[in-house]
């Protein structure tokens, strides 16, 4: 395990996975291109991220024990008894343990949908059993172009997800990276790559939302969302990275005609996030929805938002945030929609609400648009606020305590968000905000 | 038995309340008439413990405990309950939600084993029929979309379950048809025959057609200035407000 990144590690990331030549020629172009990028140009400071002092790469095992359980701080033990996750699971989830029973679960799930021509697989092993699927997908939907973190991922990613729904599956149950947690899956710079064929339906969920403790301090996934003809995903995420993490993460969905992108996401932790799921409206009649929850606690920084595309016509977008800030915790909205000329008959509509909850904590919205045809249709609505005093008063005057009130209102506010959730997170989301709520910075 | 004692009360620096006085015998319904501005409101809200609004004399007690300084949750604990003039919107907290929390609360303060949810459920429903709403009110978010009736409607259920000593009526007159006042008066009369002192503070004259209140009150400029049976209120609009309180003062 070394720290800092040169096309030797890169190489040896390649070799360990057996990878096929084109895999590895990706990577050092992107690492060349990672090389020469400018940071970002906008958002949060990033100037104690040293990309330095980053491990890029550790085989499996070579990081297992890094952590062990009596070394994971207090407050994140107290987390994972008070949102009652099994021991095996705590383990995990802090670093200090590989083993999951519920890899049986991913596999009898995996076998019961290959029979429809599914696949379920790890990144790492679905570059070896379907080379020309990952060619034709691999960073087609994001390129090593896009961004410093984006030509990063490029060069050094690393697990993931692969997921292919041929023509006319509707695979009704969802399928969760979460039961196979003990893959090599869950690090940095995990790679997840969903397509779903002509009329399929598919339903992701993403991790889980219990906090994970680490000790490296960047995070910079990508998920590639391919959504063919009539067809529909539900991408499902909650992320929890421990506070002293960077989380640079890049989402992107294309959508054909008549097809549909469901971004539906939770943000909790780490220290700066930095992450607005897109959507390319390419084809007639696609559409997309965003909805998600922003929380900063102490001194987290939560930017985050959206953008959509509009590049085809009749095309509808939809998003909603909600965001919460306390304790010195900072949110900020950012988003842009953009009507390309040609996309008669458009419709976008964005309203993100947030809710400051002390005189310490700061809210910010910035959403952009840019339309280049006439004939649409674009609106957006913000709010900032506080609990009013009215509020709070009206139910304390039933007799229910003021962090009790406080509580029920916050809930009521995210409510929009949390009941489109796969139930397991609306619940974990629900008592995690408690948590943040009772003590400042709990979690991670 | 409640009782508030030369009750001074300020709002954003004003004087509003004089110093008030009365005394609600279990069962009693108390009605305190007043035009505009005298401070009606004024002494729901201090009586509730509303933090906007600064007792700086006087005294509130229950049952003989002093509860002037004491928080709003603490004093509907301990049986003081406010119908809302102006009932708040709670996005995404449903009736059931909101009301099962408030009852668990209640029930805990007063050591009483709370309904399970189900009963809780079957009886949150039958109240709703009650008063002529649809289940279906249940999980809407609080107030949210609600018509003046409707909001008024669940102030009375939300009183009604929450079993209080003194029910404060703020207003809740105002606004509604022939049929709802009917109803809401029936919940009255049931909250007073089921023993517990009522304080109906109004306006208008229209809301006794439908129960008879054991005492008026006049209250002109932070004070009242007359007391009396409910034949008050038929001297009251034979004379209007102007009168009865200068035939006080003189």
């Amino acid at each position: 395990m070394k720290k800092g990144l040169t096309k030797e590690v890169i190489r040896r990331i390649s070799k360990d996975k057996n990878e096929p030549a084109w895999m590895l020629e990706h990577r050092l172009k992107s690492f060349e291109i990672f090389v020469k990028e400018p940071m970002p140009s906008f958002g949060p400071d990033l100037s104690g991220l040293n990309l330095d002092e980053i491990i890029y790469y550790a085989k499996p095992g070579e990081v297992k024990n890094a952590t062990s359980w009596k070394k994971v701080p207090a407050d994140i033990k107290r987390t994972f008894e008070k949102l009652g996750i099994p021991q095996a699971e705590r383990k995990y989830l802090a670093g200090a343990g590989a083993q999951y029973e519920s890899e049986n679960v991913y596999h009898r799930l995996k076998e019961k949908w290959s029979k429809f021509g599914v696949i379920f697989e790890d990144m790492d092993a679905a570059v070896n059993l379907y080379p020309e699927l990952v060619k034709k997908y691999f960073m087609r939907c994001v390129g090593m172009h896009d961004h410093k973190f984006a030509a990063l991922h490029g060069a050094v990613w690393s697990g993931g997800t692969f997921i292919y729904i041929p023509e006319g599956v509707n695979v009704d149950q969802p399928l969760q990276a979460y039961f196979r947690m003990n893959a090599k899956s869950m690090g940095q710079f995990e790679h997840t790559i969903i397509i779903v064929g002509k009329n399929s339906q598919g339903n992701y969920i993403e991790g889980c939302s219990a906090p994970k403790y680490n000790s490296p301090s960047l995070h910079a996934g990508m998920v590639e969302v391919f959504v063919e003809e009539s067809a529909r995903l539900r991408y499902s995420s909650v992320e929890n990275w421990s506070h002293n993490t960077y989380n640079l993460n890049t989402k992107r969905a294309i959508v054909d005609k008549n097809g549909t992108m469901e971004w539906v996401g939770g943000n909790l932790g780490a220290g700066v996030t930095m992450l607005y799921p897109c959507s390319i409206l390419r084809g007639e009649g696609a559409r997309a929805d965003h909805l998600g929850i922003a929380f900063a606690n102490g001194n987290q920084i939560q930017d985050t938002g959206s953008k959509v595309i509009h590049a085809a016509p009749n095309t509808t977008s939809k998003i909603v945030m909600k965001s919460l800030c306390k304790n010195g915790g900072k949110t900020l909205y950012r988003g842009m929609v953009k009507i390309l000329k040609g996309a008669k008959g458009a419709s976008t509509h964005t309203k993100c609400d947030s809710l400051i909850l002390d005189e310490k904590s700061v809210a910010d919205t910035i959403p952009a648009m840019d339309i280049a045809e006439n004939d649409v249709s674009a609106n957006h609505e913000a709010s900032v606020g506080k609990i009013s005093e009215d509020q709070l008063f009206y139910c304390m005057s039933r007799g229910i305590g003021k962090d009790e009130a406080t509580g029920m209102i916050i809930n009521g506010f995210i409510e929009p968000i949390i009941k489109e959730m796969p139930l397991e997170y609306a619940v974990e989301m629900n008592r995690l905000i408690e948590l943040e709520m009772k003590e400042a910075g709990a979690v991670g | 038995m409640f009782q508030i004692k030369n009750l001074k009360v300020d709002v954003n620096e004003k004087h509003i309340l004089q110093g008030v006085s009365l005394k609600i015998k279990p069962g009693e319904i108390h009605v305190v008439m007043g035009p505009n501005g005298s401070g009606k409101s004024t002494l729901a809200n201090a009586i509730a413990g509303n933090p906007k609004y600064k007792t700086t004399d006087g005294k509130i007690a229950l049952g003989g405990e002093d509860l002037t300084h004491a928080r709003p949750d603490h004093r509907a604990q301990k049986g003081i309950l406010l119908a809302f003039q102006y009932p708040k919107e709670i996005p995404g907290v449903s009736v059931l939600n909101f009301l099962q929390t408030a009852h668990k609360a209640i029930c805990k303060a007063r050591k009483i084993a709370p309904m399970n949810p189900i009963e809780f459920r079957k009886a949150l429903r039958e109240r709703l029929a009650k008063f002529g709403l649809d289940a279906t009110f249940m999980n809407r978010s609080m107030n949210e979309g609600f018509s003046g009736g409707e909001k008024k409607k669940l102030e009375m259920i939300q009183l009604s379950f929450l079993e209080p000593k003194i029910a404060i009526i703020d207003e809740i007159d105002s606004g509604l048809d022939i049929d709802a006042l009917k109803v809401i008066a029936g919940g009255i009369k049931f909250l007073a025959y089921g023993g517990r002192g009522v304080l109906l503070i109004t306006h208008y004259k229209r809301i006794l057609q439908y129960l008879k209140p054991d005492f008026i009150h006049v209250m002109v400029c932070g004070r009242i200035v007359k007391s009396g049976s409910h034949k008050l209120a038929d001297e009251l609009e034979r004379k209007g407000y102007k009168n009865i309180h200068h035939k006080t003062s003189s």
